[in-house]
């Protein structure tokens, strides 16, 4: 369970734009009729993409009319999942991984290029309010340490210098490429490819 | 080691491409009718002969799960549920097939829905998964305009439509009730089982987890036959497995081989060795993070399948091998471990909220040297406090771990720890539990 800090200052009112309502629609159509409440995930995320990386209450109170569920569920689902922020974070939300694979291929280092370059505390914006930071749990690319994911997309391979050039890009407000930092074909051994070989073969 | 052509996914990185047209080239949907047409049965019994086990971790026969599904369609619809919440640290095979090889597993959930007479199958994607969630959407739009899905997929007579369902970032809705309660839109809290979730799953009716590996190799099986599947690996342990080699080695990667292949065939050939050599290996994590660990002496000669593992006190788990070198505080990697796990303890069950960051704290302790002896014994005690004492199998998945690093590295624990109590030294310990006791007028 993470602690959630919800934002003091609110705003006071929160609609789905048209095409994320349409969007909800079709969210709400994967599941049986009477089963609404399964979208509340798709459409909490909707809701954050919407508003700035994160989610305002009233984004939950409007989430549960639509799905016909009481507030709490909604509230209680919001809190519970990691993913959702309840309050602001940057535009560009750098999300190290620092559990034991990434730990012990370096994500320290990681880390002290965010301090050094975003923030000196996790989740505290950037001078200029573009980024912030935090260390989260395994993100699933274990073969790939250490990475980060910003915002949706996922960055591998990394060290202290592309790590430093990737901050900066965020920093000027351009999104950088992501993928491998050494260019890597994805999970295959870099040197001294043993398996599948003969790629015209297979 | 396993022969390219044994290979089932031949686009493991990406060599070819994920899109459909590549994919019918690599033999998938190739006569998918032809094997429905054989029957429920004849699909069951030939995944069971193969001896299949779960991929998932737990290594539950797979066509034995299966058949476990009501035989006939009552009242209530049946659902697949195909698992691809991968967050076991150390795993990171799920997120390949779901990038690379989607077609495989879309046949996949046809063939194992038929099976098990569901006509919805939901694909639980963990919402970090962002991308590869747009690649599995690509490639089941891209089977739907082929007619591989939808009404009378493939010209078989089965109906069949799949959803992609984002999870948000919680480990804990890999566990297969937790996953359904997610599902159906609420927190993932797993459930009391019986009644398992073949006969009251998803909504209430008959549903079958499964792992995203189990489910995509199911129609290689199917096509080449049980007899071909069994003929690799290990009697009880067939076929073949990704393993993915991180941590602390040359080149770490994700790898398709026969089960029951050496751990040290594995990390010195195709993940170019431990960093520093051989002897520089300290200890090995051999099926994801909640397995417990293999000392240099054990990596020597076990071999990578379900059974042998056991036969020392760990397991293949999702087989995610994690090698750790001398250069790292072994204590403190665990320490780490253990703090994921109470970060994502569901806080359900008492003894694995709290025991989960009692041990988390402990650990922390311990590897900063400010532990007593008797809290070694305090740690183990723990463990078997949270160990069967939760709904789920988290509990277990938590202290094993650290479990493991007592048994093997009790030693060094030991070096590290002294005499002195606590409460006499006036320690600024973070998170304490019993921060009080640190007061001189509460001592």
């Amino acid at each position: 369970m993470s602690i959630k800090k919800v934002a003091s200052n609110q705003p006071d009112f929160f609609e789905f734009s048209k095409e994320n309502f349409n969007e909800a629609q079709n969210e709400i159509k994967k599941y049986p009729k009477e089963k609404k409440a399964s979208a509340i995930i798709a459409l909490l995320n909707l809701a954050q993409k919407q508003n700035n990386n994160w989610i305002p209450l009233a984004a939950i109170k409007y989430i549960a009319k639509l799905l016909e569920i009481s507030y709490i569920r909604a509230y209680e689902v919001s809190t519970f999942y990691s993913m959702f922020n309840l309050s602001p974070v940057g535009k560009y939300f750098v999300q190290v991984c620092t559990t034991t694979p990434c730990m012990i291929s370096g994500a320290k280092k990681i880390v002290d290029v965010c301090k050094k370059k975003i923030a000196p505390n996790p989740n505290q914006l950037s001078e200029n309010k573009l980024c912030s930071w935090v260390e989260v749990e395994c993100l699933g690319a274990c073969v790939s340490a250490p990475m980060m994911q910003i915002n949706q997309d996922y960055f591998e391979d990394l060290d202290s210098v592309s790590t430093d050039k990737i901050i900066q890009t965020l920093l000027e407000d351009k999104f950088p490429q992501p993928g491998s930092s050494r260019n890597r074909k994805n999970t295959s051994p870099e040197k001294d490819k043993t398996t599948i070989t003969k790629v015209n073969n297979a | 080691m396993l022969k390219d052509e044994d290979k089932i996914f031949k686009n493991l990185y990406n060599d070819f491409s994920a899109d459909i047209e590549s994919s019918l080239t690599r033999g998938d949907w190739d006569n998918t009718a032809n094997l429905i047409s054989k029957g429920k049965d004849w699909i069951i019994k030939e995944i069971k002969d193969s001896e299949l086990r779960g991929r998932g971790g737990a290594g539950f026969p797979t066509g034995l799960k299966l058949s476990f599904a009501p035989k006939n369609l009552g009242s209530r619809p049946h659902y697949l549920v195909i698992n691809a919440d991968e967050s076991e640290p150390g795993t990171c095979k799920d997120r390949d097939i779901l990038r690379f090889e989607p077609q495989k597993l879309i046949e996949g959930c046809l063939l194992s829905s038929y099976a098990i007479n569901a006509h919805t199958c939901y694909i639980y994607i963990r919402g970090e998964y962002y991308r590869e969630g747009q690649i599995i959407q690509k490639a089941i739009n891209e089977a739907y305009e082929k007619k591989f899905l939808g009404k009378n997929a493939c010209g078989s007579g089965w109906n069949l439509d799949i959803y992609i369902h984002y999870g948000a970032g919680a480990y804990i809705c890999g566990e297969e009730t937790a996953l359904l309660e997610s599902l159906e839109g609420k927190k993932g809290l797993p459930r009391l089982k019986p009644p398992f979730p073949a006969l009251v799953g998803l909504y209430g009716c008959p549903t079958i987890v499964n792992n995203v590996e189990t489910i995509a190799v199911v129609p290689t099986i199917l096509r080449r036959g049980a007899k071909w599947f069994a003929s690799l690996g290990k009697p009880k342990n067939t076929g073949t497995k990704i393993f993915c080699i991180s941590g602390n080695v040359n080149n770490p990667c994700n790898i398709e081989e026969e089960m029951g292949v050496p751990l040290k065939e594995l990390i010195e050939k195709h993940a170019g060795g431990v960093v520093g050599g051989w002897n520089n290996l300290q200890a090995v994590i051999p099926g994801g993070s909640s397995m417990p660990l293999l000392t240099k002496n054990i990596c020597e000669t076990i071999t990578m399948d379900f059974d042998s593992l056991i036969k020392v006190k760990s397991g293949l788990g999702t087989a995610g091998i994690v090698v750790i070198n001398k250069d790292q505080d072994i204590i403190k990697c665990f320490a780490r471990l253990a703090k994921f796990y109470k970060h994502e303890s569901c806080g359900q069950c008492t003894p694995c909220r709290e025991g989960s960051g009692w041990m988390w704290r402990m650990l922390e302790r311990m590897a900063e040297g400010d532990s007593t002896y008797k809290e070694i014994d305090l740690l183990e005690e723990v463990t078997k406090q949270i160990e069967g004492h939760t709904i789920c199998a988290f509990g277990e998945g938590s202290v094993w771990p650290v479990q493991g690093l007592l048994r093997h590295f009790r030693k060094e624990i030991e070096k590290r720890s002294h005499d002195d109590p606590l409460v006499k030294k006036k320690n600024n310990i973070p998170y304490l539990v019993d921060q009080h006791l640190l007061e001189k007028d509460n001592a």
